[in-house]
C-alpha cells in the first residue's frame, strides 16, 4: 500500500510530536510510530527540563549554555548550545500554557530543582534550573504533546516499523514501513521525512532504555550512506538500579541524596570537591566505577557489576514522597526498599546516545558539504551537537522540545515550495523479499545473538575503555553480524509477527554497535563519556573535532567535522 | 526456581478458539513476569506475542491478567505471584477489548473513549505572567490523575463494562478529572456532553475494582465520585438536571 503526505514524522516521542504539531499547521502530516501513542520513551524521563527561568535562584540562559558546553567537554557546537538555552525558556512556558502540570513554588510559579553540572555564574555553585513535575516530567511532556496532537487532529499510524528511507539523490522521497498488524509493507511518499526515533541503549546489557530503543533511524540512514556523528560518546547514567538498569533520577541527588561506598564514605568529595554528587554524569559514573574496581563497592570484589549506595533516607519521608514518588514506587516494587528508610543499590546504566544523525540548527540532516533536502532528525537519534561528549541532565528534554520544534517549523516552510522526490516503482519490494526470506528455510534464532551483543558492548565499550578490549569488541560484533545472516523466524504468521519486528530491531542494534565500537577505538583521547585507560587525557590539538562514521558493509570509515568554539575557549574541565 | 506459565494463546487467523498452553521457565523470584515471557519468546516459542516497551511500569504497554488480576507484566515480580517451585501462573489478555493475537488486545475503543473527553487543557483566561500561576494546593488536587498511563488495566477490571460496553470506563473519566480539577482549565461545560450522559460517569457502581488493579495506585473510584459531584454542583447552580438515571445505584 502507498500513502502520500507532505511530511512524515517517524517516532511519536517528544521531538516527533512537537515537530508534528508545528508541521501540521501548513503541511499534511503523518506520524508513523512503532508504538502506540504515549508509549514512547520520552515518557520515562524523570527529573526535569532545564531552563533559566530564575524562579528559585538567579539564573541566565548564558550560564545554562556555558554549563552545557563545559559539561560536553567542549565538543558541543556552541551556537547550537546558545539556541538550546535561549529557546528553552519560552519552550517551558509554552508547555505550561498548554497544560503541563509542573510542580509549583510557594508563589505558584513553576518549581525548579538542582541537577548535575548546572551552575550559577560559570561554575560557582549548583543552581535550581530543572523545571519538574514530581519525578515524571518526561511523561507529562509526552502526555501534554499528545493531548495537543489530539486537539489539532494530527494523523497517526501506530505500530508501523520503519525499514528503509527512500532517497532521490541527496533529497528524501519517502520511507518504507512494516505494519505490525498485517505484516504488510507500506510505502509513504513525502516531501519531508523526519526521524525522531530516539535512542539505542538496548545495545548494552544494563540499560535504562526501553525495549523499543533500537536506533531504527540512525541505522537506516547509516545503511543509506549517511555518516553518523560522534557515535563513540554514549552516556552511562551513574544511578541505575543494580542489575536491572532502571533509572533512579539525578533529581534524587538534586534534592540532597548522597552516594556512598562500602565504608559509608561520601566518595564524591574526592572526585568533585565543589559540585560533589551533582558533578556531571560522566564524572560520577567514572567515580563509581573507580570505587568498584578498587574494591570499595558493596560486595568489594572489584568486578564491574559491583555497586554502591545512593542514600536519600536523611531527606525525610515527606520530601521523598512529594518530590520523588515514582522512585519510591520503583524501589518498593523491584528492591523491596523504602528510600525514605534505606539506601538504594545503584550502578551505572547505559542511558543516552550523545551521537547520532548529524543535523544543522534547523534539524536538517547534513554533513560538512551536503544538506539532504527534506530529510530531518531531532531528539536523541540526532546530533546537533548540543551534548558534545557528555550530556547534562535535563538537556535531553530541552533538546527534543527546542530542536523538535525548530525542525517542525522548518518542515512547515520547506514543503510549501518543494515537490515530491521520485519514488521507484518497485519501492518496498526489497523489504517484502527480506521478510519472506526470514520465514524460509532453517536458521538460528535471534535470542542468543541479542544477548551476546549486549554483553560484548557492556563489558568492552563501557564506562572505561582500552584498545585491546575495543578491538575484541569490533571483531566480535562483526562475527555476530555474520551470524545474523543465518537468522530465521519460527513464526510464519503475517499478523502481529513480533519475531520479524525483533529481527529488524536487532539488525539496527548490531549495525550501530559496530559503528559505536569502531568510532570508540578510533578516538585516541579521553573526553566526556569516552574515557580510555590507555589515553587518559583530553587532546584538543588532535581531537577537538566531531567524528563522522560511515558504514560500508562490514567496514566503518571515519571522517571529521570541525567543532564550533566561537564563544568560549576550551579549558580544562574541573568541578 | 522453576515455574509454569499457563498462557492463553489465540491467533484469529488460524485458531478456531483460544486455548491454554503451558511453558516451564527457570526464573529468579525477583525476575519480572515480563522477563519470563521474553525468555519464552526468545528461547522456546517465537510465535508467542505480547506488547512491551519500558519494562519498568511507566509506558503502559504490557497490561495483562496475571492469575486473574490485571497487572503490568514488567511491574509484577515472580515472587509476587508464585511462592514455590512448580507453581503455575496463569497469563491472559485484558477483557472487554478484542484479542488481536495471544496477549495483544485492540485498544481502539479505549482510545476513542479517551479522546472523547477532550483530554487537553481548555483555557480561556489571559495569561497574566509567563506561566499561569497555580498554588501548590491547587496543583495537588489533580496530582493523582496525572499519573495515568493508559494501560487499560482498569477498563478490563470494571464489572460495569461487562454488562454495558458503552460505559465510558474508568480511565477516560480519570483523564477528564485530570482537567476538570485543574485550576487552569475552563472546559467542564465542553466535556459535559460526554460525562453527563447515561453512559458517561453515571454507570459507575463503586465496585472499586479499578482502584484495586491500577498499577499507578490512582484512587480511580474516588476520582469518578468527585467528578460526579462536580457535575451535580454545576447543574444545580444552573437549576438543571443531570443525566443520572432515576434510581441509579449510587
Amino acid at each position: 500500500m502507498t500513502h502520500e503526505f507532505d511530511a512524515v514524522i517517524v517516532g511519536a516521542g517528544g521531538a516527533g510530536l512537537y515537530a508534528a504539531l508545528e508541521a501540521s499547521k501548513t503541511a499534511r502530516t503523518a506520524v508513523v510510530s512503532k508504538l502506540y501513542p504515549t508509549r514512547s520513551h520520552t515518557g520515562a524521563a524523570q527529573g526535569g527540563i532545564g531552563a533559566a527561568l530564575g524562579n528559585v535562584d538567579e539564573d541566565s540562559p548564558e550560564w545554562h549554555a556555558f554549563d552545557t558546553v563545559k559539561g560536553g567537554d567542549y565538543l558541543v557546537d556552541q551556537q547550537a548550545a546558545r539556541i538550546l538555552a535561549d529557546e528553552a525558556v519560552q519552550a517551558v512556558y509554552d508547555l505550561e500554557n498548554r497544560g503541563l502540570p509542573f510542580s509549583r513554588t510557594p508563589q505558584g510559579k513553576i518549581d525548579q530543582r538542582r541537577f548535575g553540572g548546572h551552575t550559577r555564574n560559570f561554575g560557582e555553585a549548583p543552581v535550581h534550573r530543572s523545571c519538574y513535575a514530581a519525578d515524571r516530567t518526561g511523561n507529562m511532556i509526552l502526555q501534554t504533546l499528545y493531548q495537543q496532537c489530539i486537539k489539532n487532529d494530527v494523523h497517526f499510524y501506530d505500530e508501523f516499523q520503519v525499514v528503509e528511507v527512500i532517497m532521490d539523490g541527496t533529497r528524501v522521497a519517502g520511507i518504507v514501513t512494516f505494519e505490525l498488524e498485517s505484516g504488510e509493507i507500506h510505502v509513504f511518499k513525502a516531501k519531508a521525512v523526519m526521524f525522531a526515533t530516539g535512542g539505542f541503549g538496548r545495545m548494552f546489557k544494563i540499560t535504562s532504555n526501553a525495549h523499543a530503543n533500537t536506533g531504527d533511524g540512525p541505522a537506516i540512514l547509516a545503511r543509506a550512506g549517511i555518516p553518523l556523528e560522534d557515535m563513540e560518546f554514549f552516556q552511562f547514567h551513574p544511578t541505575g538500579i543494580r542489575g536491572m538498569g532502571i533509572l533512579i533520577t539525578e533529581g534524587v541527588r538534586g534534592e540532597g541524596g548522597i552516594l556512598k561506598n562500602s565504608s559509608g564514605e561520601r566518595f564524591m568529595e574526592r572526585y568533585a570537591p565543589t559540585l560533589l554528587d551533582l558533578a556531571p554524569r560522566d564524572m560520577v559514573s567514572r567515580a563509581i566505577m573507580t570505587e568498584v574496581l578498587e574494591g570499595r563497592g558493596m560486595r568489594g570484589d572489584g568486578k564491574i557489576d559491583d555497586y554502591v549506595m545512593l542514600d536519600a533516607s536523611h531527606l525525610g519521608r515527606e520530601t521523598v514522597y512529594a518530590k520523588i514518588p515514582d522512585i519510591a514506587d520503583f524501589c518498593k516494587t523491584y528492591l523491596a526498599i523504602d528510600p525514605a528508610e534505606a539506601a538504594m543499590p545503584v550502578q551505572p546504566t547505559a542511558h543516552y546516545a550523545m551521537g547520532g544523525i548529524p543535523t544543522n540548527l534547523d534539524g536538517q540532516v547534513c554533513t560538512a558539504d551536503t544538506v539532504y533536502a527534506g530529510l530531518y532528525a531531532a531528539g536523541e537519534c540526532a546530533c546537533v551537537s548540543v551534548h558534545g561528549a557528555n550530556r547534562l541532565g535535563t538537556n535531553s528534554l530541552v533538546d527534543l522540545v527546542v530542536y523538535g520544534r525548530r525542525a517542525g517549523r522548518h518542515i512547515a516552510d520547506f514543503v510549501r515550495n518543494a515537490d515530491h522526490g521520485s519514488v521507484p516503482a518497485d519501492a518496498g519490494k526489497a523489504a517484502r523479499e527480506r521478510i519472506t526470506s526470514l520465514k524460509q528455510g532453517k536458521g538460528t534464532h535471534p535470542g542468543p545473538l541479542y544477548e551476546k551483543m549486549q554483553e560484548v558492548m557492556m563489558a568492552k565499550i563501557g564506562v572505561y575503555r582500552e584498545q585491546r578490549q575495543m578491538e575484541e569488541a569490533v571483531t566480535e560484533i562483526r562475527q555476530l553480524r555474520d551470524e545474523f545472516k543465518q537468522v530465521r523466524v519460527q513464526d510464519g504468521s503475517s499478523n502481529y509477527n513480533q519475531e520479524v519486528l525483533g529481527i529488524l530491531e536487532l539488525e539496527n542494534l548490531l549495525d550501530l554497535s559496530l559503528v559505536t565500537a569502531v568510532s570508540a577505538l578510533n578516538r585516541t583521547e579521553s573526553r566526556g563519556a569516552h574515557s580510555r585507560k590507555d589515553f587518559p587525557e583530553r587532546d584538543d590539538s588532535g581531537w577537538l573535532k566531531h567524528s563522522m562514521a560511515s558504514l560500508e558493509d562490514s567496514d566503518v570509515s571515519i571522517d571529521y567535522k570541525a567543532v564550533d568554539t566561537s564563544i568560549w575557549e576550551p579549558k580544562p574541565r574541573t568541578y | 526456581m522453576q515455574i509454569a506459565l499457563e498462557i492463553q494463546r489465540f491467533n484469529p487467523e488460524t485458531d478456531p478458539q483460544p486455548r491454554l498452553q503451558t511453558f516451564n521457565v527457570t526464573v529468579e523470584p525477583t525476575d519480572r513476569i515480563l522477563d519470563a515471557l521474553m525468555d519464552i519468546s526468545r528461547y522456546q516459542d517465537g510465535t508467542l506475542v505480547f506488547r512491551k516497551s519500558c519494562a519498568h511500569g511507566v509506558c503502559g504497554s504490557d497490561a495483562m491478567r496475571i492469575n486473574g488480576k490485571e497487572r503490568l507484566a514488567c511491574k509484577t515480580l515472580v515472587q509476587d505471584v508464585a511462592d514455590a517451585d512448580g507453581d503455575t501462573v496463569r497469563i491472559e489478555p485484558l477483557r472487554y477489548l478484542p484479542v488481536q493475537r495471544d496477549l495483544m488486545v485492540d485498544q481502539s475503543v479505549f482510545f476513542t473513549k479517551f479522546r472523547s473527553v477532550k483530554p487537553f487543557l481548555v483555557a480561556e483566561s489571559e495569561i497574566e505572567e509567563k506561566e499561569y500561576l497555580q498554588s501548590q494546593a491547587e496543583r495537588a488536587v489533580f496530582d493523582e490523575a496525572t499519573k495515568c498511563i493508559n494501560c487499560s488495566a482498569c477498563y478490563s477490571a470494571c464489572p460495569v463494562l461487562q454488562k454495558n460496553p458503552d460505559f465510558l470506563g474508568p480511565a477516560a473519566i480519570v483523564q477528564a478529572a485530570r482537567f476538570v480539577f485543574d485550576s487552569r482549565d475552563k472546559g467542564l461545560e465542553a466535556r459535559l456532553g460526554v460525562l453527563d450522559d447515561p453512559n458517561g460517569v453515571w454507570p459507575c457502581e463503586n465496585h472499586f475494582e479499578c482502584t484495586r488493579v491500577c498499577p499507578r495506585e490512582i484512587k480511580i473510584t474516588k476520582l469518578i465520585n468527585l467528578t460526579k459531584r462536580e457535575i451535580k454542583k454545576y447543574r444545580a447552580a444552573r437549576g438543571e438536571q443531570t443525566a443520572e438515571p432515576e434510581g441509579a445505584n449510587q
